[in-house]
């Protein structure tokens, strides 16, 4: 999954979808795993950063992340991206 | 470049919570890198706001409401034209475009006043009341809808709709009714202001989006703008809006402008539903009162029209700026009582 490529986030965390007109904030771990979307990055590369730089155990941040992603998906800020 | 003098006339002064769009016309205008505009006001009542704006209107007059025909119109407008020759009138309120629509020919030939309008078969075929056959003629998704007379012929639709429905004015005015009862109430009240018929509307779900467009009449969209409401009054207004990045909702504009052939502005108002369906709600054929947000977007609507009124040729706008954003607000300018008695008394002000 990626965040679709006409969706903006601002240093402040400030989000817009220029398609519904829609916008949000997001604080700065939701800034970061954000931003790692945009790039693509896996939900392992995602979890292991997050791991790495916070102290939560896998457990916990397996939960909050599905929360956001399900956040997201709601919103229609995401866009799924085909597996080979 | 120097600007070349114009004088334009403009309705639509009524800058109030359910707000014409003469004076977001007429800021736009007075936006023009073209045109040095002396702009007139034509007002229908002594209260509407525009008149006493003296930044933005120079002259106002009064004219006759809609409901004393073309005639009179016509009448008052030489009255008027013998004082201020005026280019271009724009008019922009849905009750009195059936009227300049039948003037259009007359005035530019005794008066050489041009207005850029859509034709009376565009004008008709979009009423509120032809909406659903409109929508099946050019491929577009329209809730169901029914026009009725009377308070009998809700138990004649009764069976036809599912609650809740939206209950219409001809030209203003929309509620929602869960029940017969709630039809019958909005019918009278909605009745006894806009007269008949009454409209009865499928309800769609999901969120309102609009659109403010222009055509030059060969069915070259020269500008559109899509905004959803972000803020809406008790009377179903937009307080604030936010231009959007919708391709999906440009075609279909494009493609209703391409087929129909329309000439000059329009409002469309959708509903656009979680599945990315847009039914199509409205058909004005007019300016938006929030056109002035198209000219924060880069497309300055009322003044390509007035262009093409003087028969310029325009280039359709290659984009607009999304995420721009409108809020009105409401402000009291304090006006001398001579004022209001000079316009109230001779008619002009």
């Amino acid at each position: 999954m990626k965040i679709k490529n006409n969706i903006a986030i601002s240093d402040s965390g400030f989000i817009f979808n220029p398609a519904t007109g829609d916008s949000f904030s997001a604080n700065p771990v939701g800034q970061k795993i954000f931003k790692m979307l945009q790039t693509s990055a896996t939900e392992e590369e995602i979890t292991a950063d997050i791991l790495e730089t916070y102290q939560i155990d896998k457990v916990h941040f397996e939960k909050d992340f599905y929360d956001f992603i399900n956040v997201l998906k709601k919103y229609k800020l995401l866009e799924e991206i085909e597996k080979d | 470049m120097k600007k070349t003098d114009i004088t334009i006339a403009v309705t639509g002064l009524n800058a109030i919570d359910s707000p014409g769009p003469g004076i977001s016309v007429i800021r736009a205008i007075r936006k023009s890198n073209f045109y040095n505009p002396r702009i007139i006001g034509l007002s229908y009542d002594t209260m509407e706001p525009g008149i006493y704006m003296h930044d933005l209107v120079d002259k106002s007059y009064q004219i006759p409401f809609p409901s004393v025909g073309t005639d009179n119109l016509l009448f008052r407008l030489k009255e008027i034209n013998d004082k201020e020759k005026i280019d271009v009138i724009i008019p922009n309120f849905d009750a009195e475009l059936f009227n300049f629509i039948k003037l259009e020919k007359r005035l530019l030939e005794q008066c050489n006043i041009r207005m850029f309008l859509p034709s009376m078969k565009q004008f008709e075929e979009r009423q509120k009341a032809n909406l659903y056959e409109f929508g099946k003629k050019y491929n577009l998704k329209v809730p169901k809808n029914k026009t009725i007379y009377s308070l009998n012929d809700i138990n004649k639709i009764e069976y036809e709709f599912s609650f809740p429905v939206v209950v219409k004015g001809k030209y203003y005015d929309a509620k929602v009714a869960y029940n017969k009862d709630q039809i019958a109430e909005h019918f009278n009240r909605i009745s006894i202001k806009w007269g008949l018929p009454i409209i009865i509307q499928e309800y769609v779900f999901g969120s309102e989006v609009n659109v403010t467009a222009i055509g030059d009449g060969t069915g070259k969209t020269i500008g559109a703008v899509p905004m959803r409401k972000q803020y809406i009054t008790d009377k179903g207004k937009a307080w604030s809006g936010i231009s959007l990045d919708d391709d999906k909702l440009l075609k279909i504009t494009s493609d209703l402008i391409k087929s129909t052939k329309w000439k000059g502005s329009m409002e469309l108002e959708f509903i656009k539903t979680s599945n990315d369906e847009y039914f199509l709600l409205e058909i004005n054929p007019r300016f938006p009162a929030w056109v002035y947000l198209a000219v924060g977007c880069g497309q300055n609507h009322p003044d390509a029209l007035l262009k093409m009124a003087l028969g310029k040729k325009v280039n359709a706008f290659p984009k607009h700026e999304t995420g721009k954003m409108f809020i009105r607000y409401s402000y009291d300018m304090i006006i001398n009582l001579k004022e209001f008695e000079k316009i109230s008394t001779s008619g002009e002000l």
